[in-house]
């Protein structure tokens, strides 16, 4: 028996596969695009690939995340925040406070000993505080998402960045550039900026040890490095926090197999069927 | 003769504005104002000197204003946007009673007094919703050119809502919409709507009383224009000169101030304590300004 979870972001698409034992066997990842359908279609296509699996092999699959709705293979529908939970309790079990900066969303979740959601607190009505101001900055200074975390850490005199609005960010990047500032000095700026929302949200919440980074963010070393400063505490970050989301849909379709469910009982659509197009 | 200059420094372009001593504009340079300020202040002033055919001993004296206003170093006072925009308006349409400048970055609206005395003031300077750099963002998730969005979205027969305050959130809306298949020319309506309801509650926290004149660079854009009137429901004052409004409330108030020392016979007092006449002053990379209102 296989299951899958399916996490369509605003900027990339995760989908996770587990067995019956909730063994992770597969996790893909996409861009977004402007298609949501067909980024969720290629998520779960090269999860497949990666298992050798076909679609009819997958019992039950769970969507979550901003187009979870437009997931149309999926049989049930779950907020991006109880996946979250769900996803870091699994992994990291005594996580009681989530922090998940997502491409254009940051959320706080606070969780109990049962992943139970106790509380969230989120910020979707702008992009600060988000991947999208992260990238904008990246942009601006003309580096690599990727590559942001290390540059960040070469900084000697972090610089503070007032604004908060993202597009007023840019100019003020390009303005420290033409006063002849470091690129590496203005990105540690750029961080602990995005640090100090991040722990204004958790805060919102009650911040509980131990505190678990999720999304696509959390893969930079130089946020985990501001966030931990600021908050004077070690967080958990595990190599699959970008598929916490997809992990945490998967272990809901697990439990609804577990329980018996099958997909065409519960297909919200009433049908079965599974897109054959693909990529 | 005599000239006057007022300068607006404006986070997306920098306009200047000649006056000659009896208060008539003589002319107008602008250049994008880019990262590095002074570059760009520098070039306006030398093309409106060239193409005046003014010399730089012939300016008497420099007002300073906008966001950029403190680094023009040959300015002689630097002014509040504020009180340059109710001057310029007023100058351009004297029943002005209402200001609702919209600039690149801050949109402001002003409720003046018939003495041109601000009475009220509200001012978005925290996010670029409600403000140019929104259009030009949309404007370039969608491959048009900034000039060409007001009048497309005057075409739009179905406009599609675009529900982000934030600019850069608009852009995945912006995008969704395309995907979706709509019309460039509704996605802008849309665009356009969406700043001027934002726009609308601005100038409403003031109370916003007729004439309401338009001031700064989005005022070119016909279709904001347009959405404004819409939903205000009151024609709007709207000027070729509107843009420049900041550069002659600057020049207006540059002569002003000179005409004070001249009355005052402060001016040719001061040219003999200084020991040069304003000529240095033009030339001057670190005169210090002084702040008037």
């Amino acid at each position: 028996m296989f299951v899958a979870g399916v996490d369509v972001g605003s900027t990339t698409t995760k989908a996770a596969v587990l067995d019956e034992n909730k063994h992770i066997r597969a996790l893909s990842l996409v861009d977004t695009g402007a298609n949501v359908v067909r980024a969720a279609e290629r998520a779960f296509r090269e999860a497949l690939r990666q298992t050798g699996l076909e679609e009819w092999d997958i019992s039950f699959t769970v969507g979550t995340g901003y187009g979870r709705y437009r997931v149309p293979f999926g049989n049930l529908q779950v907020t991006e925040i109880s996946c979250h939970a769900k996803g870091a309790c699994f992994l990291l079990p005594l996580t009681r406070t989530i922090l998940d900066i997502g491409g254009q969303d940051t959320k706080a979740i606070r969780v109990n000993e049962h992943a139970e959601v106790k509380d969230f607190s989120m910020n979707d009505k702008c992009a600060a505080g988000t991947g999208r101001f992260l990238a904008a900055a990246a942009q601006v200074l003309g580096l690599e998402l990727g590559a942001l975390g290390a540059v960040a850490a070469q900084a000697r005199k972090p610089l503070k960045i007032t604004n908060v609005c993202t597009v007023f960010v840019e100019q003020e990047i390009m303005m420290h550039l033409a006063r002849g500032c470091q690129v590496e000095d203005v990105l540690a700026g750029v961080h602990s900026a995005i640090a100090g929302r991040s722990v204004a949200l958790l805060r919102r919440v009650g911040l509980e040890e131990q505190i678990t980074f999720t999304g696509g963010v959390a893969r930079n070393s130089g946020m985990v490095q501001a966030l931990e400063e600021r908050l004077k505490l070690k967080l958990n970050v595990t190599p699959e926090s970008q598929h916490i989301g997809a992990i945490g849909a998967a272990l809901f379709a697990w439990e609804r197999t577990a329980r018996g469910e099958t997909e065409k009982e519960t297909h919200p659509s009433g049908s079965s069927s599974i897109p054959t197009g693909g990529t | 003769m005599n000239y006057l200059i007022g300068i607006d420094v404006g986070t997306r372009m920098t306009r200047a504005l000649l006056l000659d001593g009896q208060g008539s504009v003589r002319g107008r340079a602008e250049r994008e104002t880019g990262a590095r300020l002074e570059p760009a202040v520098e070039e306006a002033l030398q093309e409106l000197c060239e193409r005046a055919g003014v010399q730089p001993d012939e300016i008497l004296y420099t007002a300073s204003t906008g966001y950029g206003r403190y680094r023009v170093p040959f300015r002689q006072v630097q002014i509040t946007e504020m009180t340059c925009h109710a001057v310029g308006a007023q100058r351009l349409f004297p029943g002005t009673r209402t200001v609702l400048d919209i600039g690149a970055m801050n949109s402001r609206a002003l409720r003046i007094a018939d003495t041109g005395r601000v009475v009220a003031f509200r001012m978005n300077d925290r996010c670029a919703s409600g403000a140019g750099r929104f259009l030009e963002r949309v404007a370039r998730s969608l491959e048009v050119e900034l000039n060409e969005v007001g009048k497309l979205s005057l075409r739009s027969q179905d406009p599609q809502p675009i529900s982000s305050i934030c600019a850069v959130l608009a852009e995945s809306e912006v995008i969704n919409h395309v995907t979706a298949g709509r019309p460039v020319e509704d996605i802008l309506r849309g665009a356009h709507n969406s700043i001027a309801e934002r726009l609308v509650a601005l100038v409403r926290q003031v109370g916003a009383q007729p004439e309401i004149t338009l001031t700064g660079g989005v005022t070119k854009n016909l279709g904001m224009v347009r959405a404004l009137e819409e939903r205000l429901r009151l024609p709007l004052n709207v000027s070729p000169d509107s843009a420049y409004a900041g550069a002659l409330g600057a020049a207006l108030l540059a002569r002003r101030r000179w005409q004070q020392l001249v009355d005052s016979g402060a001016w040719s007092q001061r040219q003999i304590i200084e020991g040069a006449g304003p000529q240095s002053q033009c030339s001057s990379l670190s005169g210090k300004g002084r702040r008037l209102s």
